[in-house]
């Protein structure tokens, strides 16, 4: 199965029956699928004029209740950067996929690339956390993509799936589960909203969401806004509540939402980190050089958002060095090199040329020299 | 018949508790027309529950949120109808109206407006049609007729302004709509048409902005201005029979595009 495939179909299984796109490489055979299959399970897919209106569609379809998504690239997320904030500030669960490519601008739309991974963080204008997760594999596209439909519900807020066309384009066997566990977002109960207004916001236990169609009289808006989600936009401690709670809900379920894979960090004297595509190839390179003997570790962060700085420092406690790959100049590096904080060397290593997997003999030699093998 | 002080307004059952304070400018013509809409509402029957409330940013987006008791959703700027895509698609048991203004929907907006004429997506739009910039202060808009000084255009504006109307119906709406704030019982009947009709409905409301466009273009307060709107309204049967030149100025109203069995068409009300 494809990567983008298993993706829609990893969607599919989450319950996901609302999707909205716009057709870009390398992220177009995910709509494509979506547009065959939704249909034949009830749901609904719709190709939109553009990104900004893919985004503001799948959070209008969430409203009513239905799990919803959208899959793009770089430039996609560009344009619905605004409306993933309103998804944030109005607590709407979604899941955007990025498929990235190479960039800035159209760059080259079928290069693999992971130059979006900062942009997943702090596209959207003002203070906010984001959560986001990095697929390595077909079968990965497809369980993170259900978890990122878990999360999503469970936070109600957008979450990424930060893939790229590597991974997107890549064909692998998948195994799909019979049985997947499946989360929903809280509801408010029947009846609510009779006798007054609902405190559907801002709890940082994350409130029931009022769902439209049932009676809630939800109020719903972007502007800074209370429990009750009615708009303040003349108070300062109003917005210090609102932004703080929002960040918050996030912060508080950290621990839950970062998932680090990690081999042989025990003793390594050196440790390979990467994430998504160039992690798996880390984890290989990883594999090889130990063979050798060389006492030599791998990180895989499959969250990229909220940052892995505790578990990275953890894992790479007693280490030399620590080699960042990334197939970009060093987007996450100032990132790791916070979390270590002049514990040991880190180094960034991007491939060769950009848009390419780092070629082994590079990493083996960059081992060889930063270890005095 | 004489109505008791205390008695409640026919329409506050429709009225968000605790959202009483309006954020509308002194003569603004949104009052007019949130009466109007909710009196469509009241007419219909039914529950207004059964709507949903979709807004842009500007003075319009206010008119539903937070005034309306019902499912309101407040987007971001230019982008109302494209999330009430995505609300309708996904429960088409619900009425998904859309309230915004000139700017939000005919500038930023104005792609959105047109595709979703085109899907013929069954929502309908009411467009607060203002002729400036409100919420911002008095810009020049899409909708500025040519000459008019506005805080952008010290000198006049040069540019031709856009007939959202005639935009709509060229992408495809089956039912378009205009009214301006002095025509209130007409709105109610457009709008009633516009809900009950199945297909992408578009009703264009002209309303006076006597603080900002009334001062800037010299056509005054709030009643000179409604006056004018008035005055200058032609009948939709009645401008067939003139001439480009005779419409100058002038504001064509009733159904501009009706499907046969909503006839008879507003031109002669």
């Amino acid at each position: 199965m494809q990567g983008n495939v298993a993706c829609a179909e990893g969607a599919l299984a989450a319950g996901c029956r609302f999707f909205a796109g716009y057709p870009i490489t390398p992220a177009t055979e995910i709509a494509e699928h979506l547009a065959r299959r939704l249909p034949e399970e009830g749901g609904v897919y719709v190709q939109m004029e553009d990104e900004i209106s893919s985004i503001a569609s799948v959070v209008g379809a969430s409203w009513t209740g239905a799990r919803a998504m959208t899959a793009t690239s770089g430039p996609g997320i560009s344009l619905m950067s605004e409306n993933i904030g309103y998804g944030v500030a109005t607590e709407t669960p979604c899941v955007v996929v990025d498929i990235q490519r190479g960039g800035p601008s159209t760059g080259i739309p079928g290069v693999p690339f992971q130059g979006d991974m900062v942009q997943a963080r702090r596209g959207s204008h003002g203070e906010y956390e984001a959560v986001a997760f990095a697929p390595a594999s077909a079968q990965e596209m497809f369980d993170l993509t259900v978890h990122c439909f878990n999360v999503a519900e469970r936070l109600r807020t957008p979450v990424f799936l930060l893939a790229d066309a590597a991974v997107g384009h890549m064909r692998e066997t998948v195994d799909v589960p019979e049985h997947l566990e499946v989360e929903n977002r809280k509801l408010p109960e029947p009846g609510a909203g009779e006798d007054g207004p609902i405190a559907g916001f801002l709890d940082e236990d994350v409130a029931p969401m009022p769902v439209f169609g049932n009676g809630y009289k939800a109020h719903v808006t972007g502007s800074c806004h209370d429990d009750y989600g009615m708009r303040n936009v003349v108070d300062a401690e109003a917005l210090d509540h609102f932004v703080r709670s929002l960040s918050n809900k996030v912060v508080r379920q950290r621990d839950d939402l970062v998932q680090v894979v990690a081999e042989h960090t025990e003793g390594a004297r050196a440790i390979l980190l990467g994430y998504g595509v160039v992690g798996r190839a880390a984890q290989a390179i990883g594999g090889q050089v130990r063979e050798r003997g060389w006492p030599v570790g791998v990180v895989r962060p499959l969250t990229v958002w909220p940052f892995a700085g505790p578990e990275i420092a953890s894992l790479c406690a007693g280490a030399e060095v620590v080699v960042v790959l990334e197939n970009n100049l060093g987007q996450m590096l100032p990132y790791v090199e916070a979390a270590l904080a002049g514990s040991c060397r880190v180094v960034g290593a991007p491939p060769q040329v950009l848009g390419s997997l780092h070629h082994p003999d590079q990493v083996v030699d960059l081992l060889q020299k930063e270890l005095a093998l | 018949m004489t109505v008791a002080a205390h008695d409640p307004h026919p329409m506050e059952k429709y009225i968000r508790p605790g959202a009483r304070v309006t954020t509308f400018c002194p003569g603004c013509g949104d009052g007019i027309i949130a009466h109007s809409v909710l009196r469509a509402v009241d007419r219909m029957g039914g529950d207004i529950d059964d709507y949903v409330f979709v807004s842009g940013i500007g003075c319009a987006g206010w008119i539903s949120s937070p005034y309306f008791a019902a499912d309101t959703l407040h987007t971001t700027h230019g982008r109302p109808i494209a999330f009430a895509t995505g609300v309708k698609l996904a429960r088409p048991d619900r009425r998904v109206v859309v309230i915004s203004g000139d700017g939000d929907l005919g500038a930023i907006g104005g792609n959105h407006l047109i595709h979703a004429a085109r899907r013929d997506l069954d929502v309908t739009v009411i467009c607060v049609n203002n002729r400036i910039y409100g919420m911002t202060g008095g810009q020049v808009a899409p909708t500025t007729p040519t000459g008019v000084k506005t805080t952008t255009t010290p000198a006049g504006s040069t540019e031709r302004p856009f007939d959202l109307c005639r935009l709509v119906e060229a992408a495809g709406a089956s039912y378009v709509a205009r009214w301006t704030a002095a025509h209130p019982r007409q709105i109610t009947r457009a709008v009633m048409r516009g809900v009950e009709h199945s297909g992408f409905a578009f009703v264009e409301i002209v309303a006076q902005c006597p603080v900002h466009f009334g001062k800037l273009s010299g056509e005054g307060r709030a009643v000179p201005m409604m006056h004018l709107m008035r005055d200058n309204s032609v009948p939709v049967r009645q401008a067939a029979k003139l001439g480009p030149g005779e419409l100058e100025g002038k504001w064509v109203v009733g159904d501009l595009v009706a499907p046969p069995a909503a006839a008879p068409a507003g031109g002669e009300e």
